[in-house]
């Protein structure tokens, strides 16, 4: 049995996170920035009526910040705290790796993205990491704390 | 199968709706043993469901029901007369067969208990009857022979079993007979006549049969256009429909806005009626979800009465404004709150009767719940004429249960000390009983009314009663607000805790900002007012200067300004609820969409207080046991003024009610003392310079005196000053008690002694003119109080 994976780039990374949790991506939207809140949120979203947290997945996986005036994607995804839309560099295929593909984080790989990346999948000549969006939309933890 | 389910079903619901109104009965029919309309109402709820029981096959609710309906029927007769082990045993059946819908309700199937002791009382019951001798309660016997006359004549004629009264007032309504001749026949009855009164005033010939015929196919017909008038709508259903009304009442705002900035109109009138059709159907649907508060309040006799049982005490329940109405949501999240603050009164507020007696008042308590709407809200007030609360105990209590310090403790006023029955961790019982131990505090009723916006407030007279009192939002799902906006965003304020803008004028001239050690305050009226800065309390840059008003809000019993760039406009808003990662920072109530599409987060008043410190040490909940460590190291709010020679005087920042420019002409004297008229009382001016002995220029001060109003156990005084100097926070370390009377001592602040005025002493050295204005005073509250116990 395989699953598809909605993917996306950051930072050069390719991650993907399952279809069946996207909702919908959605180029830039206008937002409203939270004061006081954790630095990933990157503001309040109207998704038709429908308040929406956004989290900077850069900030979140401790990423160098996006360069200015580069575009950003929204990929909102259905998590068990509602909905969240993840901000994302640029939107990529839906793929359909075969299960043999798929192994552990290796142990090297730095906490702060070990901690919301489920699994790493080997395609040709790339490496998609598949993000545990559950853990993504939580509040992130010191990497001391691992 | 499908269909039967429904019947039970529907079964179920009417069932439930009964129970709830056997309970009431019940306890109305204990106090008002004779009144057989009562009874015939209960009789007939418990036939109905025996009788439907029956036919759906459920043997044990059948049986149940049925050694009750003999007992009821028995009593409707007058051949027994109601005792309270009979009403404690027709609840102890209404809760059996609530168990037992319940059972039917989760499993389709009675439940295995055994219910046999519960017949065996019943049956007992009735065999204490006075007029018959039989003994053996078998189904062949004249007590169940009753029971079986009853269904007979039910199924033979079932409107007959409708209040007999009624049937007589419909036939005088008709003109068929006269009223005297209907009281004639219930008197018939009453001694003894088992005939029904149709039948009876027919017999009599009063009347023809036609005309009985005819009054009992119009009591049909009422019955049953009252139920076509009415249908069963499912709460979920509502729910959509108050989410899909609240997205339209957004999309209407963007509209409204849009189409104002363009000159169209046609488009401008087609908006107008989308505003004021999405207006009227946001109140239709809001009104689909108000429930009286009855809905609540009815179980409340029946808590009440066990409860009062359980601890042998008298209590008499009563009510005003039952058809007061609120949202669905709000009524289901003040019920356990209401529950708990009505079994409090009885349990701590209201006294044993011989204790009561002593005291001079009835031996039976009055609990009165009161509920009316004020300004949008919702009032409910419990009140009762009990022992009421001691404030000194309260304090007592919250020292030993290290709360707080001694000296804190002291500084509370009286409002404060009472309000700390809310307080975790705090019980006033002196012995904890069953029913004060139950795992729910005064604190988490305060949590629970508070998370749905609401307040609650203590009053009370020693001796005389207790008023809690509860103030919640009529809606929660759509609430006008007020938009503010702080470096280019905007906010959203409640109205609720709005109480008056403020515009700072910067060019000067006008009111403006002072500091006191860098904390901004500002004179409302004389009064300071402590200013909290949204752009800090949001961590944003302080743009210096832009702020241009105040916004003057309510949290808890304080007030306080919140410094805002700008005022916008005021909106209904939806609010709705922040996300996980959000959900932590309390200073946001919610979100909300503004009419142009764009997220507005909303300000939680009270937070703002609480993380600006505004919220006194009392109501700061948890702080307040952190507080208590540094408060013991003697900081204190001192008020700091400056005497004629040039001496510092400081007076405890507590007690200082106002700071008031009173004319020098405007001083009268009785006797001796010097005194003011202010607002509306007698207020004894105290000048520091004669009580501290100096001598400088006192005349100086030029036409106007400088008063610092004192308030102490309900009195106030006035000290004259010289000049008011500044506030600060001094931590008295350097003390020497060289005491010439009226001093707590001096001490080193900022810099140079100050004397500290003992403001109890001073007051107490007023004397009787003093105690006599307090007790003017008290007696215009107590006045109030008192009357509320008259109509009760």
């Amino acid at each position: 049995m395989t699953r598809q994976f909605c993917t996306f780039r950051l930072d050069g990374h390719l991650f993907g996170v399952p279809v069946e949790t996207v909702q919908e991506v959605l180029r830039h939207q206008s937002m409203t920035v939270v004061p006081l809140a954790p630095v990933e949120v990157s503001g309040l979203l109207n998704l038709r009526g429908q308040i929406v947290v956004t989290v900077d997945l850069r900030v979140r996986l401790d990423l160098p910040p996006r360069e200015a005036d580069t575009a950003s994607v929204n990929v909102v995804v259905r998590t068990h705290d509602g909905t969240v839309s993840l901000l994302v560099d640029q939107i990529g295929d839906v793929l359909e790796p075969t299960q043999a593909d798929f192994e552990p984080v290796p142990e090297t790989v730095p906490a702060s993205l070990r901690e919301v990346v489920e699994q790493v999948c080997k395609l040709d000549g790339e490496l998609m990491l598949v993000l545990d969006t559950e853990r993504a939309v939580q509040p992130s933890v010191p990497v001391g704390a691992l | 199968m499908d269909e039967m389910d429904e019947i039970v079903q529907e079964f179920l619901v009417e069932s439930h709706e009964n129970l709830d109104q056997l309970d009431h009965d019940l306890v109305e029919l204990e106090q008002d043993p004779a009144s057989r309309a009562l009874l015939s109402s209960i009789f007939r709820t418990i036939h109905t469901i025996k009788g439907t029981s029956g036919f759906l096959a459920f043997s044990q609710l059948e049986s149940v029901t049925h050694v009750g309906e003999s007992l009821l029927s028995r009593l409707r007769d007058g051949a027994l007369q109601l005792t309270p082990d009979m009403t404690s045993a027709l609840l102890a059946m209404v809760d059996t067969v609530r168990a037992l819908l319940g059972d039917i309700e989760r499993t389709g199937q009675e439940g295995s208990d055994d219910h046999s002791e519960l017949i065996a009382v019943l049956t007992a019951l009735q065999e204490t009857a006075p007029t018959l001798q039989e003994t053996d309660a078998e189904p062949s016997g004249p007590a169940a022979g009753t029971a079986t006359g009853a269904t007979a004549e039910e199924t033979t004629a079932a409107a007959v079993t409708t209040s007999d009264r009624l049937l007589g007032e419909l036939l005088v309504g008709q003109g068929a007979v006269s009223e005297d001749e209907v009281t004639l026949a219930l008197a018939a009855q009453e001694v003894g006549d088992d005939r029904r009164i149709g039948e009876i005033l027919v017999n009599v010939g009063d009347t023809t049969p036609e005309a009985v015929a005819q009054a009992l196919d119009s009591q049909h017909e009422g019955r049953r256009s009252a139920a076509d008038s009415t249908i069963r709508v499912d709460v979920d259903l509502l729910d959509t429909l108050m989410n899909l009304v609240g997205e339209l009442v957004l999309t209407r705002n963007q509209i409204v806005q849009r189409a104002a900035t363009r000159q169209d109109p046609d488009l401008l009138r087609t908006t107008h009626r989308l505003n004021l059709i999405a207006g009227e159907l946001q109140e239709g649907v809001m009104r689909t979800r108000m429930q009286a508060i009855d809905t609540v309040w009815s179980k409340l006799p029946r808590v009440v009465r066990d409860l009062s049982v359980q601890l042998g005490k008298q209590v008499r329940v009563h009510m005003e404004g039952r058809d007061t109405e609120l949202d669905k949501t709000i009524l289901e999240s003040v019920k356990d709150p209401l529950t708990h603050l009505v079994r409090n009164s009885v349990d701590h507020g209201i006294e044993a009767p011989d204790v009561r007696r002593a005291q001079g008042k009835p031996a039976e308590g009055t609990l009165t719940l009161r509920a009316f709407h004020e300004g949008g809200q919702v009032n409910i007030e419990i009140c009762d004429d009990g022992a009421g609360i001691d404030p000194a105990k309260l304090r007592d209590r919250a020292v030993s249960r290290g709360l707080m310090s001694a000296e804190a403790a002291a500084r509370l006023t009286e409002r404060e000390a009472l309000n700390l029955i809310f307080a975790p961790g705090f019980s006033t019982a002196e012995k904890v009983t069953n029913v004060s131990g139950r795992g729910v505090g005064m604190d988490v009723v305060k949590t629970n009314i508070e998370k749905i916006g609401g307040l609650v407030d203590v009053h009370s007279v020693l001796g005389a009663g207790t008023t809690i009192r509860v103030k919640i939002p009529l809606t929660l799902a759509i609430i006008p607000a007020l938009v503010v906006s702080a470096d280019g965003r905007r906010y959203a304020i409640p109205q609720v805790s709005l109480l008056e803008l403020l515009r700072l004028d910067a060019a000067g001239g006008g009111p403006r900002v002072e500091t006191i050690h860098g904390t901004p305050v500002y004179r409302l009226r004389g009064q300071l007012l402590p200013l909290v800065s949204l752009r800090q309390q949001l961590g944003l840059d302080d743009g210096a200067g832009d702020a241009t008003y105040i916004a003057v809000l309510q949290a808890d019993d304080r007030q306080f300004g919140l410094v805002v760039d700008d005022i916008r406009d005021t909106e209904e808003i939806v609010v709705k609820p922040l996300g996980g990662l959000l959900r932590h920072i309390d200073v946001y109530a919610g979100a909300t969409i503004m009419g142009d599409g764009e997220v507005a987060l909303i300000l939680d008043t009270m937070a703002l207080a609480q993380h600006a410190g505004v919220v006194s040490e009392a109501s700061g909940r948890q702080e307040t046991a952190e507080a208590a460590q540094t408060t013991s190291a003697e900081r204190a709010h001192l008020l700091l003024t400056g005497l004629s020679d040039g001496r510092q005087v400081a007076l405890p920042l507590d007690a200082v009610d106002r700071l008031e420019e009173i004319p020098a002409d405007r001083v009268e004297r009785i006797g001796g003392q010097e005194v003011v008229q202010y607002r509306g009382r007698v207020l004894p001016l105290v000048r520091l310079d004669a009580v501290y002995g100096a001598h400088g220029e006192e005349s100086t001060g030029g036409d106007l005196l400088q008063v610092v109003v004192c308030g102490h156990e309900g009195a106030l005084v006035g000290f004259v000053v010289r000049s008011i100097l500044d506030i600060v926070d001094a931590e008295l370390d350097v003390r020497s008690v060289l005491d010439s009377g009226g001093r707590l001592g001096s001490a080193v602040v900022s810099g140079s002694v100050t004397e500290l005025v003992d403001v109890a002493h001073a007051v107490g050295a007023l004397g009787d003119l003093l105690r006599a204005q307090a007790r003017a005073v008290q007696d215009q509250q107590t006045g109030h109080l008192s009357s509320e116990h008259v109509a009760v």
